[in-house]
């Protein structure tokens, strides 16, 4: 799990980030690319699993938006192409659904972060951002489904605590960024420094990817999600 | 001594041999074949299985049934000409030989007792094997009722068309009825127990054997009934899709471009329809009146859709609604709407989190804010419809707000009693 800054060299000169995007709604990949214009270099565009793989590979990007629902496996079907052979290039999942299965399913995939579409230009630079910097992105509804996976079954057998235990102080972070608080003021609330703030959470983000197989398909299963 | 007699069966040459089956032998044929085609099928004298037919009509005639079910289910070798002519001459000492088996068979037993009974049930089984055999060759299956000199018998045997599931049908269930109605009337008066066994293996003999000839229609007709409910919800489900998107989606689509110049209508609009979709799509049923989630989420719609703001409601964990957790829902929405009205703002975060203990909502906005001391007392919003509905039911209300640091309210409901552990689970 890369999570110290960018790969040298994966940033063109003048220090904007190169951002491949991925969705077979062109009307949307069009949109996506006029918004964030000014602030990232969009390098390329695929609108099929196959064109995804083959044009992330030949473009290098830093961070790739990628879609969950497209024809032949979606999202999950790019990450598990990519990951192994470019463990370099960040995934950011930016998807019109906030199921509790697709956000969880493209998380354990191994995407940095999940936005949905109706996210502001603004907080979209900025997650893409956050991601290129090896940081998990997580929303406020991303957030709750985490606190419900782990909070749901406080005395369940865990088979390895260090992996599927939250820390208090995680599930505290995990609180505040689902009630909305941005990083700084979750740093502000709890005394502690932002560069800790994005610790906690990408730790819940390795945990989230690495708890084991067992409780998360039966708190999937719990709520009838699989 | 009846034996049966044969009418000239065409058969089609240009078939291709299937691979070594037992067929009626025409050119040493005595009446169909049928001993010949034994005799050469098992490797022996055709005397010895013309004897053994002749010997087996002592068992209430089951060498002649068996005869006739050979005839009606085995076929003439294919590639063969015209049959010769019957030897009526080599008949004639089989005839002789059958006779003799009959006479002594009445002579020994006089009455139809177990083991005609066993004859009776051998030849069933005999019959229910050929219809086994007859219909595991599809093509020997189609000549035969090609060759059917009587329409009707070939629809029988056929089973590819709808009118012979009707024939089997009715013809299945006449056997059982004839079958049942037989027993009934033979055995009833019987006093004698043997007597009574008899007709009952005799009754679910005959129904094997119905089931046996009914099987693969009734297997066919269920694939069909089960492949046809399937296509018949997919199409429901397609209706509902359709009904959705045009009842919804079209007209709300429509009222966009009316108001197309109205920025706060758009959103309005776009975002109800959004949380509709979103509803239909992915998210359980439930009650508002029974469940908090769903109660708070309904006011939290209620909100988007009055004061065209969108509520980003994050809820954890579930329970059931009582007086105190409606207290909470509606503080909750007293503090939603005074962030859409005086915040200023176009997103406003609702978490709630359902835990052993205690129900907690949290409504944030980073809107203008503001000073919590300088609120006149006769504002009731904050004071009366939060703070004070709260303290009512035994709960607690805290906001936290700054001049241009935006808003914060805390609702926090203790739980008490029994049972609130497991209403977490959804």
């Amino acid at each position: 799990m890369a999570e110290h800054g960018p790969v040298e060299g994966a940033q063109p000169r003048d220090g904007r980030l190169r951002v491949f995007l991925v969705d077979d709604h062109a009307m949307f990949r069009a949109g996506v690319r006029a918004e964030l214009g000014g602030h990232v270099e969009v390098v390329g565009e695929a609108s099929t699993v196959t064109e995804a793989v083959n044009r992330i590979a030949a473009t290098q990007p830093d961070v790739v938006l990628l879609d969950v629902h497209m024809p032949d496996g979606g999202g999950r079907a790019v990450l598990d192409a990519m990951r192994r052979t470019h463990p370099q290039v960040k995934f950011l999942a930016l998807s019109v659904s906030d199921a509790a299965e697709d956000v969880i399913g493209l998380i354990r995939a191994g995407a940095r972060g999940y936005v949905t579409k109706t996210i502001s230009p603004d907080e979209l630079t900025d997650a893409i951002r956050r991601v290129a910097d090896g940081d998990a992105v997580f929303s406020p509804r991303l957030a709750g489904f985490v606190l419900d996976a782990f909070a749901a079954r406080p005395d369940a057998p865990v088979a390895d605590p260090e992996l599927d235990q939250l820390t208090n102080r995680e599930r505290e972070v995990l609180r505040l960024l689902a009630r909305g608080y941005a990083y700084k003021e979750i740093a502000k609330e709890l005394f502690i420094s932002i560069k800790t703030v994005e610790t906690h959470v990408s730790n819940v983000l390795r945990k989230l990817q690495m708890s084991n197989r067992y409780e998360l398909s039966r708190w999937a299963a719990d709520r009838r999600l699989v | 001594m009846p034996r049966p007699t044969t009418g000239e069966f065409p058969i089609s040459s240009t078939v291709t041999p299937p691979p070594p089956r037992l067929y009626r032998a025409p050119e040493h044929r005595l009446a169909a074949g049928v001993a010949a085609g034994i005799a050469d099928h098992l490797g022996i004298s055709v005397v010895r299985v013309r004897v053994a037919f002749m010997v087996l009509l002592g068992l209430s005639g089951l060498g002649l049934l068996l005869y006739a079910a050979f005839w009606a289910v085995v076929p003439l070798r294919p590639g063969d000409a015209v049959p010769p002519r019957r030897d009526l001459a080599q008949l004639l000492p089989f005839v002789a030989i059958g006779l003799g088996v009959l006479l002594t068979q009445v002579m020994v037993f006089d009455s139809v007792g177990a083991a005609g009974t066993a004859g009776w049930l051998v030849a069933i089984i005999a019959v229910g094997a050929g219809v086994i055999w007859h219909q595991s060759a599809p093509e020997r299956r189609r000549q035969w009722g090609e060759s059917m000199p009587v329409p009707w018998l070939g629809a029988v045997v056929e089973e590819s068309d709808r009118r012979a599931f009707v024939l089997r049908f009715i013809g299945g269930g006449v056997l059982v009825a004839v079958g049942i109605i037989g027993v009934a009337a033979v055995y009833s008066p019987a006093q004698n127990f043997d007597a009574v066994i008899n007709g009952v293996i005799f009754a679910l003999v005959g129904l094997a054997g119905v089931g046996v000839v009914a099987a693969p229609v009734l297997w066919r007709t269920w694939n069909q009934l089960r492949s046809e409910r399937e296509g018949r919800i997919r199409e429901q489900e397609r209706a509902e899709l359709a009904a959705m998107v045009h009842d919804q989606v079209l007209h709300t689509l429509a009222l966009i471009q009316r108001n197309a110049s109205d920025v706060k209508t758009v959103q309005r609009l776009a975002r109800g329809q959004e949380r509709s979709l979103r509803n239909w799509l992915y998210k359980p049923t439930g009650s508002p009146t029974e469940r908090f989630a769903a109660a708070l989420e309904q006011a939290a719609a209620e909100v988007e859709d009055t004061f065209a703001i969108t509520v980003e409601a994050v809820v954890v964990g579930d329970r059931e609604t009582d007086e105190r957790v409606g207290a909470l829902v509606a503080a909750a929405r007293e503090a939603l709407v005074n962030a859409a009205r005086h915040a200023a703002v176009q997103t406003v975060s609702l978490y709630a989190e359902v835990e052993p203990d205690q129900v907690s909502v949290f409504v944030r906005d980073r809107g203008k804010g503001f000073d919590p001391d300088t609120v006149e007392d006769h504002r009731h919003g904050v004071r009366g419809s939060i703070i004070g509905r709260m303290k009512r039911h035994g709960g607690r209300a805290e906001i936290r707000s700054e001049p241009g640091e935006g808003t914060e309210v805390r609702l926090i409901l203790p739980i008490t009693g029994a049972g609130s552990a497991t209403e977490r689970d959804r």
